[in-house]
């Protein structure tokens, strides 16, 4: 066992929180979103207590997602531009799945910075599209075919949103000690010179992984 | 309400087959505009019948009134002057839902049982299932389908289907008092609309014919037009109408591309955890201390299973 294990802070207790609202909400609304569209499914409006109650507290759902969302844009947006490193990795991404890394990855690496901006574009369409169809509220003010055009814009941009969700959960399953960092915050030295080396220099001062 | 003595053909949400063992006739509502005046006396009737009552409303300088459908208002008369061959044409519309046989309300409704469409060719809604969320709305070719502000439930005509299925004809057919509203099986209906074409041919109005549009598959409320060849004089009546493509996909090809896309997620995910297995980044540190017994147990455990195979 051991007893002093090398750890790295790498989110404060405001960004899991800020995590955990996100994914509290992104569950709430895929359960009832997929209730909306598949038929098989909607007996999953049964979680809210009765369906109506369900497309009631949707749309609302969704602003509290947005806006924690919005947070944590503004936190990770600058770390997410993506670099020459991040192509090799993307361009590289199937040794990336055997195991192996790929290239001197900073805070994140190719993928997760992918994974951002995909979370981005479906939030904002989401917003969007779900302001258009909103009734009894909005949806009043716009003409029946744009609204036609977001109700699939907003289904086709929560099915990509949700399957992309799963690899974000995979990935953080599949890369073992990556859970730690959302919700006790940390990470071990190890796990941040394997898959962020250039990061973990950073952090730690430290140059060149030693062996 | 479900009525029992009406079978359904169709019901919103629901992949299995509905009840459909009995068959009835088809029926239809042929409004001929050629002969309507615009007494309104329909509109009164539905809203008796339905025990409904629209706030009185203002003059807004035409006899529309009210001015559009609500979920107090389910038919209303819709009156147009238009200039056709140099003389004023006074167009007057009965406004109302025209019960398509390819409904695109009960095809946008996510909430089972809360659209049926009767054997019979009657489109209902059952606003007890009425989730509120509108997409009858935008489904509907003809902008029929209004959400009542007092209750968020879509409504609009259901034909009378209680009168209909007692073997009575909807309210609005019962109190006209020109006869321009008739009531019958969609085939007598088409006759009687062909007899009338053919009387209106002769006396001048060539393009006069039956508006029973194709698009929708046919409809259940049909219209005698004296210029069947421009449906959009008479207020707005779609020329083609037809369940928008973009509605088309959205309750079509996404559903199965969504779910390959969604399971393909899944799946993977699976199968690498199982086949790769975890990427973990304590290998180097355990290296260090000299005590990693999990590869070999690991490569063991696969070669057992493996001989067990």
């Amino acid at each position: 066992m051991k007893t002093t294990e090398k750890l790295i802070q790498r989110y404060c207790a405001a960004e899991r929180i800020n995590h955990w609202i996100v994914a509290v909400c992104f569950v709430l609304l895929a359960i009832s979103g997929l209730a909306f569209f598949y038929p098989a499914f909607f007996w999953l409006t049964g979680v809210f207590g009765t369906p109506q109650l369900a497309r009631i507290v949707h749309p609302f759902v969704g602003v509290v997602m947005v806006l924690a969302f919005a947070r944590q844009f503004f936190r990770y947006a600058h770390h997410n531009l993506i670099n020459k490193e991040d192509v090799k990795w993307m361009m590289s991404v199937k040794e990336v799945m055997k195991g192996n890394e790929v290239g001197d990855i900073g805070r994140y690496n190719g993928g997760q910075k992918g994974m951002f901006w995909v979370m981005v574009l479906c939030m904002i369409l989401l917003l969007v599209s779900g302001v258009i169809a909103w009734r009894p509220y909005f949806a009043g003010y716009f003409p029946i075919p744009v609204i036609r055009i977001a109700l699939l814009v907003h289904a086709a941009s929560a099915l990509v949103l949700i399957a992309s969700i799963i690899v974000h959960v995979y990935a953080a399953l599949w890369v073992q000690g990556t859970i730690r960092a959302m919700v006790e915050g940390v990470v071990t030295h190890a796990w941040a010179r394997k898959h962020h080396p250039r990061w973990f220099r950073q952090v730690t001062g430290k140059e060149a992984g030693h062996s | 309400m479900a009525l029992q003595s009406l079978d359904i053909l169709r019901r919103s949400a629901s992949p299995t087959p509905t009840p459909q063992a009995r068959n009835p006739q088809e029926v239809a509502k042929l409004i001929d505009t050629t002969v309507c005046i615009g007494c309104k006396a329909c509109q009164v009737a539905c809203s008796e019948w339905n025990e409904l009552r629209a706030e009185v409303g203002s003059c807004v300088g035409v006899y529309d009134n009210p001015t559009d459908l609500s979920s107090q208002a389910w038919t209303v008369m819709r009156f147009n002057e238009v200039e056709e061959k140099g003389k004023l044409e006074w167009l007057i519309r009965k406004d109302g839902c025209m019960h398509c046989s390819d409904p695109g309300c009960l095809k946008a409704c996510p909430s089972p049982g809360a659209i049926v469409q009767y054997k019979n060719g009657i489109v209902d809604f059952h606003q007890e299932n009425c989730i509120g969320c509108g997409y009858c709305i935008s489904g509907c070719p003809f902008n029929v389908p209004r959400l009542s502000p007092a209750d968020s439930k879509a409504y609009k005509c259901n034909l009378c289907s209680d009168r209909v299925a007692v073997g009575q004809e909807p309210a609005c057919v019962k109190t006209c008092p020109t006869g321009a509203i008739q009531f019958g099986s969609k085939e007598d209906m088409i006759e009687v609309a062909a007899t009338r074409i053919t009387d209106l041919q002769s006396r001048g109005y060539d393009q006069a014919g039956l508006y029973d549009p194709a698009g929708v598959g046919g409809t259940h409320v049909m219209y005698v037009l004296h210029h069947a060849d421009k449906p959009a004089l008479y207020s707005g009546l779609p020329d083609n109408p037809s369940i928008s493509a973009v509605v088309g996909v959205w309750k079509g090809m996404l559903k199965p591309l969504a779910t390959l896309g969604v399971a393909a997620a899944g799946l993977f995910g699976f199968f690498h955890y199982i086949t790769v297995g975890p990427n973990r980044a304590d290998d180097e540190e355990e290296a260090d201390h000299g005590t990693p017994p999990l590869p070999p147990a690991k490569g063991t455990k696969t070669k057992e299973r493996e001989n067990a195979l």
